[in-house]
């Protein structure tokens, strides 16, 4: 019974992390079919957001809370850079976009290397995030309990922002019929880049949480972004509920297999498992529903 | 009538020129050292030929390429470590980690026989598998790069994990002989070279004659439209696979010959990064060419190299800044700015064709799935 509860909670753990990093995915994959290979550098640009405000901000707790707004507008910054410059000219070749966004991540893992060096960095965690929570006789981590909280929250902001805003309508029409909702005076462009500040800005929060698990260095983008694709793969593009499902499922799954496997072999049955899956649903748990051929 | 033979008569001219290059001028100018260095290339050119025949003409972006040059590495690298302990010894770096002796999983590779033939069928084996599961059920686009990419990453992960099989994060080095032939032997080194030299234009010949096929203008058809192809009563599924399992192989026949030439294989070279990175050189060069990925990845290793003895870090910036310039603003690669390379190519499909649309792009520029 402990080992059940204390695995399923460390899958529902690293099923936080990966869906903090994957919904801004799914927002920008749903959106416009440009796949953000940048978006772990992203993640990392945040989390090296956390790292700079707490050289100047001493107090770990008030550093804390007010990363997580300037990671956000870090991180929504540089994604509308790079929506400007240059995905703004691929719309029409998404398999492009993937591989002119790596050529984003190499130079943004490179100039952090070269401005803090190649060696991991500590973000010092508040005290009230230290120690764990007892509830019955279990313990929790708290810090793994923000994550969780935080991941709750930020797709809860999302859900109810694409559902009760007007911004969140005009994603949504744009997502689904993007000719009728440009011919409905909706601007489609300004949508997109609204949609790609969003989605960029999440992985900029994603980063600071990533903070709370570990060190980071410049590679920290590449160990997620992997995962976050493939969450997004499972979860099925244009709903952000698949992504929540999925991350949670591939949270708890990989968990458990590593736990009675080794975290080598977990990758590879995750993976064999995710291929098996899209044998049944190809195209996600959620599809959306289109008269377009296949 | 003319056409055809005058076209004939190019392509068999420019294979004697490429063989003549490769085969007696490389070995005359360069030194021992840097004809090694041109041999590594090569191998990447291998790897090229098949990205630029699942990639360029198949519109299959295969971002996992490191998976099966590392199938056929390591495979080779097991033979020859097997080799180097002799009958029934245990190769060194097994012997100081674990007493356990060789794994059973090991023990076919002592024969050249099997490791050859392995080389061969199991890339095929898993690109085929992953081929028919993933365009039968008609996962593609940016899914089946993703899938593609995820494999790479699970199969780097499987040879860190596994220090006592596969040497961990070191990778396996330090080959003696090849075939029983000593490694050091200069003379050995050169035989080797005109080994990968001959493989490559082998690969080049089979993709010459695949890309003027009817295969291969039905491969062309399912990139541009998959669902006309299937309509018209072809399977989309088969005819990708095909493409996707000679490309396998021909990454796996690089890996192989990387391992003696290169003397190391480790999961640097077979996880995200490298994958992706051979897919520069194909995009450089023009992916839907025949020659331009070849030259393209040469030119991007030799590039590599040359720079990142002088400017370690700058080498990165300059890879990065090429996939975001290239890759945006010259989708055709240097082909399409109508160079030599472009020029061929454009025989090879006028050939095939009737005359095209004056209005036609020079090297046709694949749009990509949605």
């Amino acid at each position: 019974m402990e080992i059940l509860v204390t695995q399923v909670f460390n899958g529902l753990s690293g099923g936080s992390v990966l869906l903090l990093a994957a919904l801004g995915l799914a927002l920008t994959f749903g959106q416009m079919g440009v796949i953000n290979m940048a978006h772990g550098e992203f993640i990392m640009a945040g989390a090296y957001t956390a790292f700079v405000v707490q050289q100047v901000v001493s107090s770990a707790g008030v550093s804390l809370l007010v990363s997580l707004p300037v990671a956000f507008v870090v991180g929504g910054v540089l994604g509308v850079v790079l929506e400007a410059t240059l995905l703004r000219r691929m719309y029409h070749r998404p398999l492009d976009t993937l591989l002119v966004t790596w050529g984003v991540s190499l130079v943004l893992q490179q100039l952090t290397r070269d401005v803090f060096g190649t060696a991991g960095v500590d973000v010092v965690a508040p005290e009230w995030l230290a120690g764990p929570v007892e509830v019955l006789g279990f313990a929790f981590p708290r810090s793994r309990l923000f994550i969780l909280g935080l991941a709750i929250a930020a797709f809860l902001a999302l859900a109810a922002g694409l559902r009760f805003t007007p911004l969140g309508r005009r994603i949504r029409a744009t997502v689904q019929n993007r000719q009728l909702a440009e011919s409905s005076g909706i601007s489609t462009r300004a949508t997109d880049r609204l949609t790609f500040f969003i989605g960029s800005g999440f992985a900029g929060v994603a980063g600071v949480a990533l903070t709370l698990v570990g060190s980071i260095s410049p590679n920290l983008g590449t160990s997620y972004i992997v995962d976050a694709f493939l969450v997004v793969v499972v979860g099925g593009i244009g709903q952000i509920k698949g992504a929540v499902i999925a991350a949670f499922l591939l949270g708890v799954v990989q968990s458990w297999i590593e736990y009675t496997t080794t975290a080598s072999i977990a990758k590879v049955l995750v993976f064999a498992l995710i291929i098996a899956f899209l044998q049944v649903r190809p195209q996600g748990i959620y599809k959306l529903r289109t008269r377009s051929l296949a | 009538m003319k056409r055809i033979l005058e076209s004939r008569w190019v392509v068999l001219g420019g294979f004697v020129v490429g063989a003549v290059l490769l085969f007696v001028v490389a070995p005359a100018l360069l030194s021992s050292f840097r004809l090694g260095l041109l041999g590594k290339y090569l191998c990447y050119a291998m790897v090229a030929v098949g990205i630029g025949l699942a990639w360029g003409r198949g519109g299959m972006l295969t971002m996992g390429q490191g998976v099966f040059f590392g199938l056929g590495a390591y495979m080779m690298a097991m033979h020859l470590k097997l080799g180097d302990a002799g009958p029934g010894g245990v190769p060194d770096f097994m012997a100081l980690i674990s007493s356990n002796g060789v794994p059973g999983w090991w023990e076919p590779f002592r024969s050249p026989a099997f490791t050859l033939v392995a080389i061969v069928l199991l890339p095929a084996l898993v690109a085929g598998l992953l081929g028919l599961a993933t365009f039968r059920r008609r996962i593609r686009g940016a899914y089946f790069a993703i899938l593609s990419q995820a494999l790479a990453a699970a199969f780097a992960i499987l040879l860190i994990g596994n220090p006592t099989g596969t040497g961990g994060s070191t990778g396996l080095n330090g080959f003696k002989g090849f075939l029983g032939f000593s490694l050091n032997d200069p003379v050995n080194r050169r035989l080797l070279f005109f080994i990968a030299a001959g493989a490559l234009l082998v690969m080049v010949a089979v993709a010459r004659q695949l890309m003027v096929s009817r295969y291969g203008e039905l491969l062309v058809a399912c990139r541009d439209s998959e669902e006309r192809v299937r309509f018209l009563g072809y399977d989309p599924a088969l005819v990708k696979t095909f493409a996707y399992v000679t490309a396998a192989v021909m990454a796996s026949v690089g890996g192989a010959l990387f391992v003696p030439i290169v003397g190391i294989v480790s999961p640097n070279d077979v996880g995200i990064v490298p994958s992706i990175g051979l897919l520069i050189g194909v995009a450089i060069g023009g992916r839907t060419t025949l020659l331009g990925p070849v030259l393209g990845a040469i030119a991007v290793a030799w590039a590599g190299t040359t720079l990142s003895e002088s400017i370690p870090s700058g080498w990165t910036y300059i890879q990065g800044l090429m996939f975001m310039l290239v890759i945006a603003f010259l989708p055709g690669g240097l082909a399409s700015l109508g160079g030599v390379v472009g020029d061929l190519r454009d025989r090879f499909d006028r050939r095939r064709r009737p005359p095209a649309p004056a209005a036609a792009p020079r090297v046709p520029v694949p749009t990509g799935g949605s």
